[in-house]
């Protein structure tokens, strides 16, 4: 049997326009778990931060656990098992979404939100202790100190970190075609499905969300030039 | 609750079917993942060493394989490796050994750049001091900056297998019988307790993985004290 390398045909019609819409969903559903997560990440530094010890239990759990075990498990949890442990409404709420869509935001959010913490945790280590004695003793409150004193200075030092994270954010997005998100890992083994074209499909594919991590990761050295020529002067 | 259905088939998540059928569950992702570690150690090493290498080639193809590796998704990496093989060798490869060279390819870029990190860490001038005794370059590598550079890699190494760990379940997705398989096949087959199988799953992975992590910290900080104490 002779296989002949076709990627004409994994791009025409009708093909073409699946990997774009594949495309629009992984950018959509990377995006959207982009902003939870950083806000669910910086949640949990702060417990992590804070002296309430169950608040810090917490945080040290939850960035283990998460951390510790594979995206696809959590993945399938948050898609088959979790309306065992979510409340009736919440549950209710969310099969009225777009519920393989949202089970795939909660994975990643969660997932991604244990390393983010882990990065904003080390990026406040960074700030001299110091700077929160000084500011609590202008008469700041925990909080106040975090949210205009630290975390502003700390966010800086970790940008090149957290866009490394959103990077694999949106490397590990491919995982909730397991679940029937149409992204465009979806798309592709859909295309390989109807043309047994699987290599090109995939080739094609990979050659977009390597476009993607390229871009990023080129933008972050321009980035880091550009901030290290400003902070010389 | 269910717990029972995890009573029932925790063999099953433990080892498959084995010995009356093939060898399944955890400790297929285990064997994967020691199979996956073993050949990323030697693959990673060598690129890491081209990347550093005098030869512009040798650099250049470093470079460019580290760079699409890491800007790639790791199930991209195993769809094409599995649709690959057909065009190479005429036949499919069975989905084990297609998953397992795939988490090669895929984590020996990662142990490409803990190498090249770990021997520019070095000062420049044990080289200097290598070379200057007489060695070869390639004397110098093997008896003066591996062996120091590996030893403060290993805390890297370790953190790179329990992504590894972590990475394996992913295998699943191409058919190989293994925990996360497992835990889906049970799930299909009994319907009432996804939550309790999964939650099971993820605890095992944990076990695994934190133990590993733990480790890993311990041995970063006795390295740190061993470096401090030589300055």
């Amino acid at each position: 049997m002779s296989y002949t390398v076709d990627f004409a045909k994994v791009l025409s019609d009708p093909y073409g326009e699946w990997i774009m819409q594949g495309l629009g969903v992984t950018l959509q559903i990377s995006a959207v778990s982009i902003v939870f997560s950083l806000l669910l990440g910086t949640i949990i530094a702060v417990f992590r931060l804070s002296r309430v010890k169950p608040l810090v239990w917490f945080s040290l759990a939850f960035t283990e656990f998460f951390r510790n075990t594979p995206l696809l498990v959590q993945i399938f949890f948050w898609y088959f098992g979790s309306y065992a442990i979510l409340p009736d409404v919440v549950n209710k709420w969310l099969y009225k979404q777009d519920f393989e869509f949202a089970a795939g935001v909660i994975a990643l959010t969660v997932y991604t939100s244990a390393f983010i913490a882990e990065e904003i945790r080390s990026g406040v280590f960074a700030i001299p202790k110091t700077q929160l004695e000084a500011s609590r003793a202008c008469g700041l409150s925990f909080l106040q100190a975090m949210g205009y004193v630290i975390l502003p200075q700390a966010f800086r030092i970790v940008i090149p970190p957290l866009i490394s994270q959103f990077l694999n954010l949106i490397k590990n997005s491919s995982l909730v075609m397991t679940i029937g998100v149409m992204d465009l890992t979806y798309m592709a083994r859909q295309i390989e499905a109807h043309t047994f074209h699987g290599f090109e499909a995939f080739t094609v594919a990979t050659g977009i969300y390597l476009t993607i991590s390229l871009v990023i990761s080129y933008s972050i050295t321009l980035y880091n030039k550009r901030v290290l020529r400003t902070t010389s002067h | 609750m269910h717990w029972n259905v995890i009573a029932n088939n925790f063999n099953y998540f433990l080892i498959g079917a084995y010995p009356e059928g093939p060898l399944g569950g955890l400790a297929m992702s285990i064997l994967l993942a020691l199979g996956g570690i073993f050949g990323a150690f030697w693959l990673g090493l060598l690129i890491g060493l081209m990347r550093m290498s005098k030869s512009r080639t040798a650099r250049n193809f470093a470079l460019v394989y580290t760079e699409i590796i890491r800007g790639t998704p790791l199930l991209m990496v195993i769809f094409w490796f599995y649709f690959l093989a057909p065009i190479a060798f005429g036949h499919t490869l069975p989905e084990a050994e297609s998953a397992l060279i795939a988490l090669i390819v895929f984590t020996s870029a990662y142990i490409a750049e803990i190498v090249r990190a770990g021997v520019e860490s070095l000062p420049k001038g044990q080289t200097e001091a290598a070379r200057g005794t007489g060695l070869s370059r390639y004397q110098a590598l093997s008896y003066v900056i591996l062996p120091q550079a590996l030893f403060n890699m290993i805390p890297s190494f370790v953190n790179q297998f329990v992504s590894l760990t972590k990475d394996t379940s992913l295998a699943f997705i191409i058919g190989v019988n293994e925990l996360t398989k497992a835990a889906t096949q049970v799930n299909n087959r009994t319907l009432n307790a996804p939550t309790e199988i999964f939650i099971t799953i993820a605890v095992l992975y944990f076990i695994i993985c934190y133990v590993l992590t733990a480790l890993s910290r311990r041995l970063e900080k006795r390295i740190n004290r061993y470096q401090a104490r030589d300055r």
